[in-house]
């Protein structure tokens, strides 16, 4: 009943670990340079803030899936040659969920209150000091619900990567399910692994959401 | 680095231009046409998520978690290729031969996502309705299905009409997943471009600006949705 499965197990879980490096990569690139996209969202210099809200007002209207094409077009023109489809594609996910990271680390920072910030100053703290010590941790730790969730919605997104070539899971099932045709199982095999990850993310989510509904600290 | 030569005539001159239009007519149809499935379906869990009669909420919420927690790539490919085998041999192959197959499934996979998604707003609408208005609706002799018909699906929808007008904006962009099962539209076109006059880089700039015009136009209409149907006397921006 599972014999497409057994039969190519390791090549399959391979994928789904390059899904997993691929989300590694995504969300460690795409949680810094998000944090600098929220705190460029709060600046009040408006040669910060005006390219930044251009930059997050742009891809989060354009669909991931053609920013990935985007970047595998581009990527070669700017090197020289052609791209290997992981880092192609992991540099489109940095760079489009960044602005998703951003958007919710904004509303972390603007929880803040601005009594906080001024004793900070107060106290001696440069503004690098303040974003780096009091800013970015209050954030991290208010908005911990919604970037877990981001985060599973990147490792979603990583499926994605299929377009351009990249042999993740789903490309990888594609593949044998071609040569075994062996669709509802093949399919349902890819379907309960995410499950399970994104499962386990959305209640750990929830736990946090429900641990600081009590708590209200910070 | 500048050995490429650009060529930005691949977005109007014949026959690439018109492709563009035609992709960006299917996915108008795709994103409107899953919408209506998913708005109702999405009211029908969410509310069954809200209801006091278990058995209800864990079908709501069965519908949620399983539609939220897989990606909408796999569950557009299991539609499309193991879907049709889960009606047995011969219907398989009756099925297989509809032409259009995959435009309908892109449709009402499309629609069954994104009802997953509405369903969490409409639950959190109920959520944010006062108890006392359920007691008020039921002192008055309504049964539950009218209270829920007539009064609290009505009014919650009025309030989320901020988060639904970015799922309908989410909708257009996830469209475009649509593409791998050969549905033609904005994003197939431009790598079919591509494949025509490998200037992939033009052809998917082009297919930005149409994305970005469709949601700004999705937006204005929303804001006038969104101001006919305002609850007088609640917060505004």
């Amino acid at each position: 009943m599972f014999d497409a499965i057994l039969n190519n197990l390791p090549y399959l879980l391979g994928g789904f670990l390059t899904n997993l490096q691929l989300a590694a990569f995504a969300l460690a690139g795409g949680l810094f340079l998000g944090t600098l996209v929220g705190l460029g969202r709060i600046s009040k210099r408006p040669w910060i803030y005006h390219p930044v809200t251009l930059y997050v007002n742009f891809l989060r209207n354009i669909p991931l899936i053609l920013v990935i094409f985007w970047f595998y077009f581009v990527m070669p023109i700017l090197v020289g040659r052609t791209m290997d489809p992981f880092v192609s594609a992991a540099v489109s996910f940095i760079v489009f969920e960044a602005t998703y990271f951003g958007e919710i680390l904004r509303a972390g920072f603007q929880s803040i209150s601005k009594d906080l910030v001024s004793a900070a100053y107060s106290t001696g703290l440069t503004y690098r000091q303040t974003a780096a010590y009091i800013l970015v941790p209050i954030a991290f730790r208010r908005m911990l619900p919604s970037l877990i969730t981001q985060s599973i919605i990147t490792f979603q997104d990583t499926s994605l990567a299929y377009v351009i070539g990249l042999q993740e899971m789903v490309r990888r099932t594609t593949i044998v399910d071609s040569l075994e045709v062996r669709s509802v199982q093949l399919y349902s095999f890819v379907a309960v692994l995410f499950f399970i990850i994104c499962f386990i993310g959305s209640r750990i989510s929830l736990h946090y959401e429900e641990k600081s509904r009590k708590a209200k600290v910070l | 680095m500048f050995a490429y030569k650009f060529d930005w005539g691949v977005l109007w001159r014949q026959p690439y231009g018109e492709w563009l239009l035609q992709g960006l007519w299917l996915t108008i149809q795709l994103g409107a046409l899953a919408w209506i499935i998913a708005l109702s379906l999405g009211i029908l869990f969410g509310t069954m998520r809200s209801v006091r009669f278990w058995p209800l909420r864990i079908i709501g919420s069965l519908y949620v978690e399983v539609f939220r927690n897989i990606p909408f790539l796999v569950q557009l490919f299991f539609w499309f290729y193991a879907g049709p085998m889960l009606f047995g041999k011969t219907l398989q192959l009756q099925i297989n031969q509809i032409s259009g197959l995959n435009y309908y499934i892109a449709i009402v996979g499309l629609g069954l996502y994104t009802a997953s998604r509405v369903a969490e707003h409409v639950r959190a609408g109920f959520a944010s309705i006062g108890h006392g208005q359920y007691d008020a609706v039921l002192s008055t002799g309504m049964t539950p299905l009218q209270m829920y018909w007539y009064v609290m699906i009505p009014h919650a929808l009025r309030l989320i009409i901020p988060p639904l007008t970015t799922e309908f904006l989410t909708i257009f962009k996830n469209s475009a997943v649509a593409m791998t099962i050969g549905v033609a539209e904005t994003t197939f076109m431009s790598y079919k471009i591509d494949e025509q006059t490998f200037h992939g880089l033009e052809a998917t700039t082009g297919a930005m600006a149409i994305y970005l015009v469709l949601g700004m136009t999705v937006v204005k209409l929303m804001d006038f949705i969104e101001a006919r149907f305002r609850i007088p006397g609640l917060m505004t921006r």
